[in-house]
């Protein structure tokens, strides 16, 4: 009886491809020619959904061909495309570099380049470049990513195309590129890199979005600041527990903080009102303090990291009221105010949120029916077949449409996980976590601006969103990786 | 060993990203959650964004009298809207000119139609009354050049029409809704018609009908996308039902013609059905004067003239009943056993005693109680009145007696609205016992109140009460509350207008008073309406008014034994019952029993229309 692997090599592609993940590929990319459908639909002109001059006819035509695509993709020598690593990195980096000279301005960007009669974003095939070319440094030199000098290597690879695209004016493309922090997390980079943002951005939320909202009616005392504090006392708690194995030292912190906190308060709203922060600046100081008490007595290093960790959190959340308010520009501030919904704007820049809320909110729970959506079909979303697509899936499939395309993407996502970690090579492996972190920051970004949760970045739905570059681009980022899976067998021998 | 535990602990970060991809996955579904089941809102902003709906009226019912003459119907008139978000830029100058207002006018208007409490549905994005009922010809100017006044719509509506200058009172008018109107139901938009006065008013709800609406779809920039759904959701409007009204405009309009120059009113009623004939209200005006955009002006030039023409004496003028209000007491006595067709009372020139003198004129006497009728013996009524309430054998006090009046009183109609089916009817009022103690402190007896047999006193009624007792006696013991609207198309009439209301008073009894109504005509004082045609019966009444000339009353009823039609006539400053009053009592009831005036008749009245008690200029607004 022949080997399993022998076997299953001799069958060719279609037996070892992983047909879960084309499954759903093909059932999203479906599903988002319906939204494209809906939101592209012309009531003026009635049903033309295959005409090519309606942009569902066209997306029909992107679709095929990016199915051709990936048909070839399959056929390709996954062996060529990682030889061709570098060089296909290097010629985009170029193709990236140029792209502002020859582009013309659409919408103030300038990412779009005109071959023959199509224009093509670099910007969205760049992904699959760096990822490619990411995969290949990091498995060559078997780079280990907890060590700051193999992280810097491998994120300056990242961050050049994240300029590059910054110099076109695609700011919002420009960040997907952090997606990549996701892999260097699953290949060693120090997992408090990923905390330290994750809390940095909670310390920016919490902190400009309750700003001006008083703890209680009494006395002007930002809730905002008061939270951001307490938060980053239980955040020194914490890591006290996970990266030290004294016990008693994390108690002391704990319990007496928030002994503190709690007489603090009672103290302020029953008796003799004051600023509750002046109390917490006093713990956190004590805690400061004793942490390097600690790394002195107990000569580790750890508790002087978490002492820097307090340190740094607070003058981040202080330094943040200053660069919103001194150095952002006024219509950045805006949006930010808008996004955290200080700043009612129904005109300007909260204009799209409120829109999309509307279109989504209107579609209760079954939807309103395919192509019977009013919000999208009357154009009150903008850019609702692109950034703002699943509008259409809210308004038209309703709650149940929408979790399930959700739900979806997140088996997607696992699939992806799972498809990467059991790769026989580190190659593979990054590669595919590489895939996976980009689909997973679109979707959260894209997902989550439509819902009025993220800032509005416009950036592509994967799979749903119009536009050719953008799909080609998917699906060039996913069949590589479906490649190099079905070719595992060859190499567990 | 170090780098084993370090690779599985690698190997473990899996977990985590698909923790962080979990997370948000189910943090979006929440938040989809939330939008798209917690919240009702989003789906009214979303319908607010893509629907324009517009309201479709429906047609108001027409009102026709009791032989099918159209009274009231429908004529298209133009309101002229406003978008304000679109309206941004127009040549103001230019657009007064065309419509002839003043640039004043249009900025008031538009504050008007800014100012959240007096229009408290306003929205910038819909369409906003800005002027009112624009004739015909007003609006083909105008829609020559609507494409130079973007945000101006024209929307059409109909406007009521009369077809007589008559039955203004009954009729009413309608006119645009109020705040308050629009807080109590929202059925009304700012800029709506409402009925307000009349008929218009008390069956709004079914002259109205039903809107409908027509939902047209909006895209972002305001341009109209075609019909939702090809109007699968959109509602016809109901028209509004038809009214028959018991009015005879015949008789309606003879009536007006002979109260031409006088105060007071008249009210008919066919005794059988309760329906009121006519209802007259003098000085009164031209409906149509009530249409139309001089409508506020007319309205507020009425309601400053000194003789209120607006107030519909018939229903809300409260007068002494006088005389009239003798066959009441008749039938009590006769009812509670005080009289009998043969007691006598003594009458020397009037009632005399205890030093208490009520005069009254010469005839015969002692005097019985038909011949008392047929000659209005004060005297005959006072003597009842204080035998009654001194009867402590019957009723233990004065104030038992009193009650025991009253309720005979209000038992045939007086002291409460009867009910009409008109808004703003007077009660009247009949004093009862609490009343007088309060008055006198307790001590008071029949002599005290004595005026109040005659009519006199703190007794007052309304024509259309007056007119129910005309009914009730024709009838022999009951009336049906009297109504002016006969027919409603496809709807039962109110119950209250369809069932008889008996009095406390035996219908045996009623035959003596009819008899002494009779003979007030044959032989009393009621001969000027005698006829050879029919048998009328009639009772004058002469009230005395503190404040100037006496009124003059009648009320009467023919055929005797087949009463079609009762009638009051109530005429201020009148004098005497016989001098107004009767007169025009018999010109109506030959008008109504034989569909016209004879000759002489139409002398008569040509003498009555020219015979006017108020002078002044204005005392009629025809």
């Amino acid at each position: 009886m022949p080997a399993t692997s022998k076997n299953n090599r001799d069958k060719g592609i279609l037996s070892n491809i992983d047909w879960v993940t084309l499954f759903i590929f093909v059932v999203l990319v479906s599903m988002g020619w319906m939204s494209v459908c809906g939101a592209s639909y012309n009531l003026d002109e009635g049903t033309k959904l295959l005409d090519f001059s309606a942009r569902s006819g066209m997306q029909l035509v992107w679709i095929f061909s990016s199915f051709v695509l990936g048909a070839i993709i399959l056929y390709i020598d996954d062996r060529l495309i990682e030889s061709l690593s570098y060089i296909i990195y290097i010629a985009f980096m170029v193709l990236l570099f140029v792209t502002p000279m020859l582009a013309h301005d659409i919408k103030g960007s300038l990412s779009w380049i005109k071959i023959g009669g199509f224009s093509i974003q670099p910007a969205e095939f760049a992904k699959f470049a760096t990822a490619i070319c990411v995969a290949k440094v990091v498995s060559s030199f078997n780079l280990d990513l907890s060590r700051w000098r193999d992280l810097f290597i491998s994120a300056f690879l990242v961050l050049l195309p994240m300029v590059l695209i910054v110099m076109q004016k695609e700011t919002g493309s420009a960040l997907v590129y952090f997606a990549f922090f996701f892999m260097f997390y699953r290949e060693g980079m120090v997992g408090s890199i990923l905390f330290a943002g994750a809390a940095a951005v909670f310390y920016f939320v919490v902190g400009i979005r309750y700003a001006d909202v008083p703890l209680w009616d009494i006395l002007p005392i930002s809730s905002g600041e008061f939270f951001v504090l307490a938060a980053i006392h239980l955040f020194v708690a914490g890591m006290m527990w996970v990266y030290t194995s004294l016990r008693k030292p994390f108690f002391q912190t704990l319990c007496f903080g928030m002994i503190a906190y709690v007489l603090a308060v009672l103290y302020a709203k029953y008796l003799i009102p004051f600023n509750v922060c002046w109390v917490q600046w006093g713990v956190l100081a004590a805690t400061i303090v004793y942490l390097f008490y600690l790394a002195v007595r107990e000569r580790l290093w750890s508790y002087a990291l978490i002492s820097m960790f307090a340190l740094g959190s607070i003058g981040f959340f202080y330094s943040v009221n200053y660069v919103l308010n001194d150095v952002l520009q006024a219509h950045q501030r805006t949006r930010i105010r808008v996004l955290l919904g200080l700043e009612d704007d129904p005109k300007g820049a909260g204009y799209n949120v409120i829109q999309a809320k509307i279109a989504i909110g209107s579609g209760g729970l079954k939807g309103k029916g395919f192509l019977n959506g009013t919000q999208t079909k009357l154009k009150y979303v903008p850019e609702q077949d692109t950034d703002f697509i699943f509008c259409t899936v809210g308004e038209e499939q309703g709650f149940i449409g929408a979790a399930v395309v959700l739900l979806l993407f997140l088996f997607f996502i696992l699939r992806l996980i799972h498809l990467a970690e059991r790769q026989p090579l580190r190659f593979g492996r990054v590669y595919g976590y590489c895939v996976m972190s980009i689909f997973l920051f679109h979707l959260f970004i894209n997902v989550g601006m439509v819902l009025g949760l993220t800032p509005v970045i416009g950036i592509p739905l994967p799979f749903f969103s119009y536009g050719g570059s953008s799909l080609w681009g998917f699906t060039i980022l996913l069949f590589v990786f479906l490649k190099i899976d079905s070719a595992r067998f060859r190499l567990k021998k | 060993m170090e780098k084993e535990k370090k690779k599985y602990a690698l190997g473990k970060r899996k977990y985590v990203l698909s923790g962080i991809a979990c997370l948000i996955v189910f943090t979006y579904i929440l938040r989809l959650f939330t939008l798209q089941l917690l919240s009702e809102d989003y789906k009214a902003d979303a319908d607010n964004n893509a629907f324009l709906k517009r309201i479709l009226f429906p047609a108001r019912g027409a009102i026709t009298d009791r032989n099918g003459k159209l009274l009231v119907y429908n004529q298209p008139a133009y309101d002229i809207m406003v978008v304000m978000k679109e309206q941004e830029g127009v040549d103001t100058l230019d657009l007064c000119k065309t419509l002839n207002i003043t640039p004043e006018w249009y900025k008031r208007r538009m504050s008007e139609i800014r100012d959240p409490w007096r229009n408290p549905g306003y929205s910038r994005y819909t369409q906003q009354l800005f002027m009112s009922q624009l004739s015909a010809e007003e609006f083909s100017t105008f829609s020559e050049k609507l494409f130079s006044y973007p945000g101006f719509y024209v929307q059409k509506r109909s406007v009521r029409q009369y077809s007589y200058p008559y039955a203004a009172h009954v009729l009413g008018d309608v006119g645009e809704v109020g705040p308050k109107d629009i807080e109590k139901d929202d059925y009304y938009n700012s800029g709506d018609y409402i009925g307000k006065l009349g008929i218009e008013r008390q069956y709004e709800q079914q002259l109205r009908g039903e809107k409908g609406v027509e939902i047209l779809l909006r895209d972002s920039r305001g341009r109209i996308k075609g019909r939702y759904q090809n109007g699968k959701f959109d509602e016809a409007p109901i028209p509004g039902k038809n009214l028959t009204l018991s009015l005879d405009v015949e008789l309606q309009a003879l009536g007006e013609r002979l109260m031409t120059g006088k105060k007071g009113g008249i009210v008919a009623i066919e005794p059988s059905t309760g329906e009121i004939l006519c209802m007259v209200s003098s000085p009164t005006y031209d409906p149509r004067m009530m249409v139309g955009r001089q409508r506020g002006e007319n309205n507020r030039k009425l309601s400053q003239n000194v003789h209120k023409p607006l107030l519909n004496r018939a229903i809300m003028g409260q007068y002494p009943p006088g005389s009239t209000f003798k066959t009441t007491q008749a039938l009590t006595f006769l009812q509670e056993g005080i009289v009998n067709t043969h007691t006598s009372y003594p009458c020397s020139e009037g009632f005399h005693f205890k030093g208490l003198t009520l005069k009254c004129h010469i005839h015969a006497a002692p005097i019985a109680l038909v011949p008392s009728l047929a000659t209005s013996c004060n005297s005959y009524y006072c003597w009842g009145l204080f035998q009654m309430f001194s009867n402590r054998q019957k009723y233990p006090t004065v104030q038992d007696a009193m009650t025991r009046w009253k309720d005979y009183m209000v038992s045939m109609g007086f002291g409460y609205r009867l009910g009409v089916d008109l808004p703003g009817e007077k009660r009247g009022m009949i004093p009862n016992a609490p009343y007088y103690d309060k008055a006198y402190r307790g001590s008071w007896n029949g002599l005290t109140v004595i005026s109040i047999s005659i009519g006199q006193g703190e007794v007052n009624a309304t024509p259309l009460q007056i007119a129910n007792l005309g009914a009730t006696i024709a009838n022999r013991g009951w009336f049906v509350t009297p109504h002016v609207v006969k027919d409603i198309q496809d709807e039962e009439l109110n119950e209250e207008y369809t069932t008889r209301r008996y009095t406390m008073v035996d219908a045996q009894h009623y035959e003596h008073v009819v008899q002494g109504m009779r003979q007030a005509v044959l032989n009393g004082t009621c001969r000027a309406a005698n006829t050879e045609a029919y048998e009328v019966c009639g009772k004058t009444g002469t009230a005395q008014n503190p404040h100037g000339k006496d009124h003059s009353a009648f009320m009467g009823f023919a055929p005797m034994n087949d009463p079609k039609i009762a009638i009051c006539v109530y005429v201020e400053n009148g004098i005497w019952g016989a001098t107004y009053g009767v007169p025009i009592g018999s010109l109506l009831i030959e008008q109504y029993l034989t569909g016209g005036l004879s000759p002489e008749s139409e002398e008569k009245a040509k003498i009555f229309e020219n015979r006017h008690i108020i002078t002044s200029d204005d005392a009629s607004n025809k």
